[in-house]
């Protein structure tokens, strides 16, 4: 098992291009793109693919998201088999889908669910930017729109993990329409008095930035993520300079007032396990004595 | 000009125009702007200015007025013809100011039980330093979930260039229309063909793909109406197609604000809801 992770993670490191640092066994290290400092996978595996030395906070798959998140055992998958189809008849789209769902073990960029952290009960859905860098076509929106209706209808909090590159293109117009389908979701689901914690991770761009992702009652950054609506290329090519480094980071989203907090990932589930419970209607909390 | 001849001038040009012609039509440099229509379409119209947060954006025009007998709150994103009238709108790209003074618009027209009428023109919301850093992914995430749960009828009109989320922060409606030539799109053509195909010039092959037209929109269940324009686009008679845009606001107001309000709304939410396409069997491919 954690074999297999290590095998995922220095994938994905080999695949960016990265040098792969000198091995003292037979083992391969991780070397953090942001620090240069190389660890053993385990290590890294171990502090939840965080970089130990600088505390690069990596992009993580949402199975990996859910076992550091989740109770063991708890969780309970929704609208696992729900797939996208094409519905502006988009060359190769198919293909690409299809490519996609077996290199990732992935239906789509997300998954929904229900499940207990640290003992509360919540719906959750986690995006992996492995998926077509999380795009949201109809699948993400159909399946973040039922996450929200069932925390209405079951009167649960609601948790997601939002990673994205924005719209799909590949769905057209169809896609652009989630992001009122989703918004309009967590308006009802605000309405009816749910709670709604968005956990903004890297990168949370685009569409889902401009629609269910700023939509949290409460919003938690992980560290140094990039948090934006338009793409720092765009931008540049309208201005004509390079922007600053930490622009459209956590920190910059923090500071501008579109954030609550930064939470390191070692700290997310105890954070969140408090929040819901500061959210527990009044009658139910116990008397502390 | 009687309505039958526009409906038949109509047919004919959907069979002849591509949807690349159509972009170079509404990018004519007389295509009438939310400003040549106003006068012809509302009385008594007064702009109202300012988010009431930080600033008044020009790219967003607000105000009330009366349409026919209704007083009405009108919500538009500004083209200019010219470098003046542009720089004062920011070529129609709104920063997050432009939508919030929508959105206080629309909560005010909500308070005075006034239909609202947003009027769709824009390449996209602008991107920027200080767009960023007021937070225009949240500005336009409020619109699309307060819009839907806004209790006055809502009616969009998308004029000419329906661009990105930048046009869908006021285009959660009750119901959609597009005049016959404008367009609507997840991206524009030509940022879809650089991302594509790194290749900006690849416009009009983008448009033949991305499915971008008024028919386009209503094949998928995403606009409900085509208003009509005169033959060769709408800068060829702009009291026409003013006329046209009038006929259908009054007869679509006049539905919408019968209807009892959670109705309303549970239309709303669903005329959204249900866009998506998606299989949930468990085979594989």
């Amino acid at each position: 098992m954690l074999e297999d992770l290590f095998k995922v993670v220095t994938a994905r490191f080999n695949n960016d291009g990265s040098e792969k640092s000198a091995e003292t066994s037979s083992e391969k290290l991780f070397k953090c793109p942001r620090c240069s400092e190389s660890c053993s996978p385990e290590e890294f595996t171990g502090n939840k693919w965080v970089c130990p030395s600088c505390g690069y906070h990596s992009r993580i798959s949402a199975r990996e998201r859910l076992s550091i998140t989740v109770d063991k055992d708890s969780f309970r998958e929704y609208d696992k088999d729900m797939s996208s189809l094409n519905p502006i008849d988009f060359p190769d789209y198919e293909a690409k889908i299809s490519g996609l769902k077996s290199r990732t073990g992935l239906n789509d960029a997300i998954i929904t669910g229900e499940c207990t952290i640290k003992g509360e009960k919540c719906i959750i859905g986690v995006m992996d930017s492995h998926f077509m860098m999380a795009s949201m076509g109809s699948v993400v929106g159909e399946k973040v729109t039922r996450a929200f209706e069932a925390a209405a209808e079951k009167k649960l909090p609601l948790v997601l993990f939002t990673a994205s590159g924005g719209a799909r293109m590949q769905e057209g117009l169809v896609s652009l329409m989630q992001m009122a389908k989703t918004s309009g979701a967590a308006a009802k689901l605000s309405q009816a008095g749910g709670l709604y914690i968005t956990v903004l991770t890297d990168p949370t761009t685009g569409g889902v930035t401009a629609s269910f992702a700023s939509l949290g009652d409460i919003i938690i950054a992980e560290p140094k993520v990039l948090v934006g609506f338009a793409g720092r290329r765009v931008i540049e090519g309208t201005i004509k300079q390079r922007l600053p480094e930490d622009f459209q980071s956590a920190e910059f989203t923090l500071e501008n007032g579109f954030a609550d907090m930064i939470v390191e990932r070692k700290n997310l589930r105890r954070t969140i396990s408090h929040l819901i419970r500061l959210h527990r209607p009044y009658k139910e909390v116990d008397i502390i004595v | 000009m009687s309505e039958e001849m526009n409906v038949t001038g109509a047919e004919d040009i959907t069979d002849a125009i591509t949807p690349y012609e159509r972009l170079e039509i509404i990018r004519n440099k007389n295509r009438p702007t939310i400003r040549d229509y106003l006068p012809l379409i509302f009385n008594d119209f007064f702009e109202l200015h300012g988010d009431r947060l930080y600033g008044d954006d020009g790219a967003i025009l607000g105000g009330i007025g009366r349409l026919g007998n209704i007083p009405v709150t009108v919500i538009a994103e500004v083209k200019g013809r010219d470098i003046f009238e542009n720089k004062a709108s920011n070529f129609a790209m709104p920063h997050p100011e432009g939508y919030r003074k929508a959105l206080r618009l629309a909560r005010q027209a909500e308070k005075f039980n006034r239909p609202v009428i947003c009027f769709i023109d824009t390449p996209g919301a602008f991107c920027g330093i200080a767009a960023e850093k007021r937070g225009q992914g949240e500005a336009i995430a409020r619109n699309l979930a307060e819009f839907m749960v806004l209790k006055t009828p809502v009616i969009s009109v998308v004029l000419g260039e329906g661009g990105s989320g930048g046009a869908l922060a006021l285009g959660v409606c009750d119901e959609l229309a597009m005049l016959e030539n404008s367009i609507y799109s997840v991206i524009s053509p030509r940022g879809f063909a650089s991302i594509l195909w790194k290749d900006a010039s690849k416009e009009k092959e983008a448009c033949n793909i991305m499915r971008i037209t008024a028919e386009d929109a209503v094949n998928l269940g995403i606009a409900e109406q085509i208003i009509p324009e005169p033959e060769g686009g709408a800068h060829n008679d702009p009291e026409m197609t003013a006329e046209n845009i009038s006929k259908f606001l009054v007869k679509t107001l006049n539905s919408k604000m019968k209807k009892d309000i959670d109705v309303l709304l549970n239309e709303r939410y669903n005329k959204f809801r249900k866009i998506g396409v998606f299989s949930e069997t468990s085979e594989n491919i």
